[in-house]
């Protein structure tokens, strides 16, 4: 493995778990697509990085930190779902973002590049990563009573403005740190296919966030070793693992419901 | 609007309900411009039990979000003293979320699970249930659970039984039952069964925008009251089975 790679390799791991930890809460918010959309958004961020030679990944995360804040404001100020505002900005972002990057970049934006990870690239992906879970993990509580009833937790005095915007800033960071695995177009993939696939067979709310995490990174270090042993592009092959794993927890999911429904009662 | 004090119905109750719990004046709510409740004015005494009917659309559930403080608005809402509000909302519905009992009740406190449980008489088996897999009444239970695990002063139940059947509602009356039997709560009640509203509560506030009635629940049953308040098609079910001689005294 040669030195880069063993750099993607553990930030892979690191945002891996990162990832699937805040993609919990989007798939209990059914904010799948949410993520997948918001994730192109950082486009036009990379390709004023490239343009104008100042850290890509500075500008996309400017570019989701602002489609974030604009995605809360308009939330709140109006009676749109997130799902219609980000999938606006998503279309926008996009279409500006592939007008204005430069075509030979265009690939590595899209798709990312482990290959290019240096150490000060795992460096900062390891601790946003690790800063991602801490936060995540303040505010996990609070967002899915949210999520069952907005009324109930209004009750118990969660600021549910306040939180709904930690939550969206969390999946902003995951999403800027994991482009530089698997790039803007799947980097949606990473974040939501993970909790995707261990919610069939979770049968507790720690058990369920937990999982994610280890789902995330074993899709990611997966794909990622995978990636330099057959000389493939890492990000592909990193959503290909974890489309893997949602398959096995399907059937795993489907194997336990049927033996539980065929159980003799006692 | 037809008004009368509500008196207390048993003589220990009536000398340790001499403090209102609540007093709210001129209270008025708008929503998108649109008059939701306007000029809602009437008080609670601590330890009673408060029944608040109306036809849908009436407001109820928009009081019960002022009295949370979620809702802004104009008038006055004065609780006394130092108020502890547990709340069991409408329609609360949970599907395809991996969550257990245990978990929920976590999210409010981290002990005390199989007290509160045992209060709506469910034993400790269920802490590992999912809720998605709860029938009706076990879910209002244990949401009644959760209302009750930080010992609340008061409680406000969102139409409790409206989702569940008669066997599972008789059930959750007589958790309730026990419940302010044994802690003096107050209890705010959204209801549309007439026969809730006479054997479970002492006052009744029956609203439609504004306060059509405001009294004893004794009262309440009156034919000519309820002509007066809801006309002849009565906004009310009466219900058809016989809880017995139980109530909350």
């Amino acid at each position: 493995m040669t030195e880069p790679a063993a750099y993607g390799f553990l930030a892979g791991t690191f945002v891996g778990f990162a990832a699937g930890y805040v993609g919990s809460l989007m798939v209990l918010k059914r904010m799948a697509l949410v993520g997948d959309a918001l994730s192109h958004v950082a486009l036009p961020g990379l390709a004023l990085g490239i343009l104008f030679n100042f850290n890509p990944f500075l500008g996309a995360f400017a570019f989701l930190f602002a489609a974030a804040i604009l995605t809360w404001y308009i939330e709140r100020t109006t009676r749109l779902f997130p799902e219609s505002i980000v999938g606006v900005l998503f279309v926008t972002a996009l279409a500006v973002g592939i007008l204005i990057t430069p075509e030979v970049d265009l690939l590595e934006a899209l798709f990312g590049d482990i290959t290019t990870v240096t150490l000060l690239d795992a460096v900062l992906a390891i601790g946003i990563s690790v800063l991602i879970v801490v936060v995540s993990r303040l505010v996990y509580r609070r967002v899915v009573l949210s999520i069952l009833s907005e009324e109930l937790a209004r009750s118990t005095g969660i600021n549910v403005a306040l939180v709904n915007f930690v939550y969206l800033l969390l999946v902003t960071v995951v999403v800027a740190v994991g482009i530089k695995i698997v790039g803007t177009v799947l980097v949606g993939a990473l974040v939501i296919v993970p909790a995707a696939a261990v919610k069939n067979v979770s049968r507790s709310l720690s058990s369920y966030a937990l999982l994610s995490g280890l789902a995330g990174i074993a899709s990611a270090g997966s794909g990622i070793l995978l990636a330099d042993y057959l000389r493939l592009p890492a990000g592909p092959l990193v959503v290909t693992v974890g489309t893997a794993i949602f398959a096995g927890a399907l059937v795993a999911g489907w194997i336990a419901s049927r033996s539980s429904s065929t159980a003799p009662r006692s | 609007m037809v008004a009368a004090p509500p008196p207390s119905r048993s003589p220990t109750r009536e000398a340790g309900a001499a403090a209102d719990v609540l007093r709210v004046a001129h209270l008025g709510v708008r929503l998108d411009h649109a008059p939701i409740l306007e000029d809602v004015s009437f008080h609670v005494r601590r330890g009673t039990t408060l029944a608040i009917v109306g036809p849908n659309g009436a407001g109820k559930t928009t009081l019960f979000r002022v009295l949370l403080g979620l809702v802004p608005h104009t008038g006055t809402v004065e609780w006394s003293g130092s108020v502890r509000i547990g709340y069991v909302p409408q329609n609360f519905v949970v599907t395809d979320v991996p969550i257990t009992v245990r978990d929920f009740l976590g999210f409010k406190s981290g002990a005390g699970f199989e007290e509160s449980l045992a209060a709506v008489g469910l034993g400790s088996a269920v802490l590992p249930k999912r809720l998605d897999v709860l029938s009706g009444g076990e879910m209002q239970r244990v949401l009644i659970a959760w209302a009750v695990l930080d010992r609340p002063n008061v409680l406000l139940f969102d139409e409790p039984t409206a989702t569940v059947d008669i066997g599972s509602e008789d059930m959750l009356y007589e958790s309730l039952n026990r419940l302010e039997k044994e802690t003096n709560i107050t209890v705010f009640l959204i209801t549309h069964d007439l026969h809730i509203v006479s054997q479970y509560s002492d006052a009744v506030l029956a609203l439609n925008r504004t306060v059509r009635f405001f009294g004893a629940s004794s009262r309440f049953s009156e034919p000519e009251l309820l002509m007066e308040i809801f006309g002849s098609g009565a906004g009310l079910a009466e219900h058809k089975h016989d809880f017995g001689a139980r109530g909350f005294r």
